[in-house]
């Protein structure tokens, strides 16, 4: 509070009613205002705003928060800078709103001071005008370097694996074209290695979304999108379709479980050996609208993802060919 | 395998079945229907509802009407909200299947953005600019009730399709290919499209209205930098719909097409780009935000400035800010699909525009703030609307910047983070504006104050309740909660949350109903304002008396400074003017006329056949509209003089000289 008063009773900011002024200001006054009542309101409103933090906490279900790959965690680490710098205009103001309404009501008595005509103040406009760009500016300066970072796969440690993935209704298939196999709503990643995904969608648009690992891309027909995500911790990570297509959209989930490189080629040869072929009828049917569980195939009609983008309108995009050329 | 409740996409039959809600509906709507006559008729009204009302081009009459059918439409936007919180508030609920919850957001989001926000806007403006700059009406009261009846037959079609031919449920972006026929056949997405058309045409208007309105019709004295704030506000807003709209209109004509006509603008095959709709449509919808956002800052402006009883501080910074955020709003629709495959330079580019949104209004908050420093601030209940705004807009302003950085908002997109994000900022900033202009003008609208009691009771169930309902639902986008899920399961760690959520929900619904009763108690036991200045206004519109007669001014008044009337009024308490009354004119007028009304039933008639691809009611209500747009083309006796004799006794009776 003394601080507060400090601040504001700065050199430029003449602190002396007129005594005209106050005059005019004992005039009028319209209706006492309950003072105590609102503010038991506020304290109130205020220590419910924070049950929903204290409930959850910090717990690791707060998947944004705690990411378990490179991709993810620069996101987190520009999505907490944000808060920071956005923190620095948010307090102020509260603090402000809190002192000007609590000390300048219109009550008797009131001895503050009262200056109808003050309504211009080259220094205070140029703090607050200067103070957002300057945060801004900051901000702007991380936001476009890593904009273009995560175009990049994350880290050179390992050569990439690709896995294309496209949205069907209401399902995700994910084909391995190093493996040869495929496998719907679920898929396995190794650890420690860049993947890159490339999406598209056989059906409306969609959005793959694997929060701890990082953020998403749309799905979308005839286009072939890229996201590179790589995991550092193996576990079983919740995915989901991000974008509304639909009555069975809720039930769009899948896992991606991370594992050791060996457990990866492990598990890759025990589909290729057990699991039955996906044939081109067999696509066909899983492309028609409807929910399914988990599924594994050993094998799948090897242009299917190809074909499915150049027939949706990929044929007249350069940008797709490009993706689908530099991943061959 | 099917879905649970999943039972096809066609629609069974003309009226939608199965559903004892829509049942309960029907019964309600044909009861509602029945009283309204039976009412009309009893009292024999018919004639005073089509002279007062139907016909009118008064623009406070007209922003009476937009304001009535802005609180039903804000009932049905938020009744579509309590049902959707209610499915959401325990995992794994059968409170509502899929197709309805799907339904619902849809009519929800359409509903709140374009028909209880837009016309809450529209209410505002129509009853308060041309009374601030000093005018007799808008610059076009013919056009003006044009806009009014094609928004009102807009709304009641989008709303027909509850029971009738079933609702859309596309979302309320309504983004092709899934709007598209192969994946949502039947009548739902076309009541959507030509709603948006219809009404979208008379939003248009309205922005051209207000436009020429303001540059126009100021009062002598009245220049630009002397204008409220308030005025300002729906000049930037006017010039966002006028470059807006016609992107709106050309996406929602594209798709109709696609649908009815079966082109392949939007397709998933045959060479279609749904892309090009997503654009075109952000085009429209960014600017849109805006459209109703400034609005309410500039309710905001007076608000806080008569209840400071103290001028506006930094008058130039506001409207700069203003304009600027005019001009950025057309800079940034990008950033609604970050995660459509724009490359990263693209992606900055609209990232930075987005976060430069944020200083022109990190300022106007400041200046608000500033307006009170100092200043005598009285608690009624407009005031408190308007300090409830501040902490609301501050975090939902915040949590935009945050939005806007392009690779945080990977993960954000589509999140529960995203939903409480425009909640924030659009409750918190359009809302409060419009709930802080509603008790603010309502005194001017029917001469009597809305009570303080049960006001100052709403706002806090209301302002409680929404922190409560969207401050989880930031926590639940940081778990991975994505919008439009009908279901969710248990174990994700969303129950609590939710169920918080939904309190909060209830909370705001017991905040809107209190607001209802204020209403109806204010009618029967509301002060009565006799002064016609209960606030201790600064504006001209508090210099007339409540309501204003239906030509506003018997004089126009002459303008010498900002806040014209506490000029006025200090002038006249220090005795410096003994100005003669300049003797009264006649004034000019124009005609009413039921035209309006006829030609927005035919465009619904032709709507509706639209809809159900029924030609033979489309074609010939089309040609109807071009009989009505020929015939007023046509007509001369347009207009009227107010006599000198009838002014004097309007005056006498309004207890003015």
């Amino acid at each position: 509070m003394q601080l507060c008063s400090s601040v504001f009773t700065l050199g430029f900011l003449k602190d002396t009613p007129d005594p005209s002024e106050v005059d005019v200001m004992n005039k009028q006054v319209l209706r006492r205002p309950t003072t105590n009542r609102s503010r038991a309101v506020w304290r109130c409103g205020t220590l419910l705003m924070l049950i929903p933090l204290l409930a959850t906490g910090c717990s690791p279900q707060v998947v944004m928060l705690h990411p378990v790959g490179p991709v993810g965690r620069i996101e987190e680490r520009l999505i907490i800078l944000s808060i920071v710098l956005v923190t620095i205009v948010i307090v102020p103001v509260f603090v402000l709103l809190w002192y000007i309404v609590r000390r300048y009501r219109d009550v008797p008595g009131n001895d503050a001071p009262y200056r109808p005509e003050f309504s211009e103040s080259r220094t205070l406009e140029i703090v607050w005008w200067g103070v957002p760009i300057l945060i801004i500016g900051i901000l702007a300066v991380f936001t476009a370097r890593d904009t273009f970072a995560l175009t990049k796969p994350p880290e050179r440690s390992a050569p990439p694996l690709t896995v294309q993935v496209t949205s069907l209704d209401w399902k995700w298939l994910f084909q391995y074209p190093g493996q040869k196999i495929a496998t719907v709503n679920y898929c396995y990643i190794p650890t420690n290695r860049p993947i890159q995904f490339i999406l598209t969608a056989n059906a409306p648009m969609n959005s793959f979304w694997v929060p701890q690992l990082g953020g998403q891309e749309y799905t979308m027909p005839g286009m072939a999108m890229q996201l590179w995500l790589q995991a550092d911790k193996p576990g079983v990570y919740h995915g989901r379709g991000a974008q509304f297509t639909g009555k069975g959209f809720a039930h769009m989930t899948f896992d991606v479980t991370a594992t050791s490189q060996a457990q990866f080629d492990a598990w890759a040869k025990q589909i290729q050996k057990t699991a039955p072929a996906l044939t081109e009828a067999g696509y066909t049917n899983l492309a028609h609208p409807g929910l399914v569980g988990k599924m594994s195939f050993s094998s799948y009609p090897p242009n299917i993802f190809h074909d499915v983008i150049m027939k949706e309108g990929g044929m007249y995009m350069k940008h797709d060919k490009a993706v689908l050329e530099g991943e061959k | 395998m099917a879905l649970p409740g999943y039972v096809g996409n066609a629609p069974t039959s003309f009226f939608v079945t199965g559903d004892p809600m829509i049942y309960a509906s029907d019964v309600l709507i044909v009861l509602t229907v029945i009283g309204i006559v039976f009412v009309l008729t009893y009292y024999k009204k018919w004639g005073w509802l089509w002279r007062e009302w139907l016909t009118t081009v008064d623009h406070k009459k007209i922003g009476i009407m937009y304001l009535i059918a802005a609180l039903l439409m804000l009932f049905r936007g938020g009744t579509d909200a309590v049902l959707m919180r209610t499915q959401l508030a325990l995992p794994n609920m059968h409170f509502l299947e899929a197709e309805h919850y799907d339904q619902i957001f849809t009519t929800h989001g359409t509903i709140m953005i374009l028909f209880m926000a837009m016309p809450l806007v529209f209410a505002m403006m129509n009853i308060a600019v041309p009374l601030q700059i000093g005018a007799r009406d808008v610059a076009f009261p013919y056009l003006n009730a044009i806009s009014f009846w094609l928004f009102f037959f807009g709304a009641l079609l989008l709303n027909l399709s509850f029971v009738i031919g079933g609702s859309p449920d596309g979302g309320w972006t309504s983004y092709p290919p899934l709007v598209e026929n192969p994946t949502d056949p039947g009548p739902g997405e076309n009541f959507y499209l030509l709603a948006l058309q219809i009404s979208g045409i008379g939003s248009m208007a309205t922005g051209i209205n207000f436009l020429v309105t303001i540059l126009k019709m100021r009062a002598p004295g009245m220049t630009l930098m002397r204008m409220p704030l308030f005025c300002w506000s729906i000049l930037a807003t006017s010039i966002l719909i006028i470059f807006s709209f016609p992107a709106l209109t050309i996406a929602l004509a594209l798709v109709l097409i696609d649908r009815l006509f079966d082109a392949h603008f939007f397709t998933m095959l045959q060479g279609g780009n749904p892309m090009m709709y997503i654009n075109l449509f952000w085009v429209w919808g960014h600017p849109e935000v805006y459209i109703v956002v400034l609005p309410a800052f500039g309710i905001f402006s007076e608000v806080i400035a008569t209840f400071s009883r103290k001028r506006t501080f930094g008058y130039s910074s506001m409207v700069a800010s203003m304009l600027a955020i005019a001009v950025i709003s057309y800079l940034v629709w990008l950033h609604h699909f970050f995660t459509m495959g724009a490359g990263p330079g693209v992606n900055t580019f609209f990232a930075i525009s987005t976060m430069c949104v944020g200083i022109p209004t990190g300022v106007k908050v400041f200046n608000w703030l500033f307006t009170m420093y100092q200043g005598r601030i009285r608690m009624t209940v407009p005031m408190l609307w308007s300090i409830g705004f501040i902490p609301t807009f501050a975090i939902g302003g915040a949590t935009g910047v945050m939005l806007a950085v392009a690779p945080a908002d990977y993960q954000y997109h589509n999140s529960y983070f995203l939903i409480a994000h425009f909640h924030q900022t659009l409750i918190g900033g359009v809302v409060y504006g419009m709930f802080a202009g509603l008790y603010y003008w309502w005194p001017k609208m029917f001469g009597f104050i809305l009570n303080e009691r049960i006001g100052r009771w709403a706002f806090w169930f209301f302002n409680i309740g929404f922190y409560v309902c969207f401050l989880p639902q930031y926590q639940l986008g940081f778990m991975g909660m994505t919008r439009r899920i009908y279901v969710y399961p248990a174990g994700m760690g969303w129950t609590a949350l939710n169920l918080i959520s939904t309190i909060g929900a209830y909370l705001m619904a017991v905040g809107f109903v209190l607001i209802v009763v204020d209403i109806l108690y204010s009618i029967r036991y509301g002060e009565r304002d006799v002064t016609g200045d209960p606030w201790d206004g600064r504006t001209l519109e508090w210099s007339l008396p409540s309501p204003a007669p239906h030509y506003n001014f018997a004089r126009i008044p002459t303008v010498t400074a900002r806040d014209a009337w506490w000029v006025m009024k200090g002038e006249r308490k220090r005795g410096e003017v003994k100005r003669e009354l300049e003797p009264l004119e006649p004034i000019h007028m124009p005609n009413n006329s039921g035209r309006p009304f006829i030609l927005s039933v035919l465009f619904f008639l032709g709507g509706f056949g639209l809809v159900f691809e029924w030609y033979w009611l489309a074609i010939p209500s089309g040609i109807g509209v071009m009989v009505c747009l020929l015939l007023r083309s046509l007509e001369y006796n347009m207009d009227h003089y107010i006599p000198v004799s009838e002014i004097k006794r309007t005056e006498a009776a309004l207890g003015r000289s």
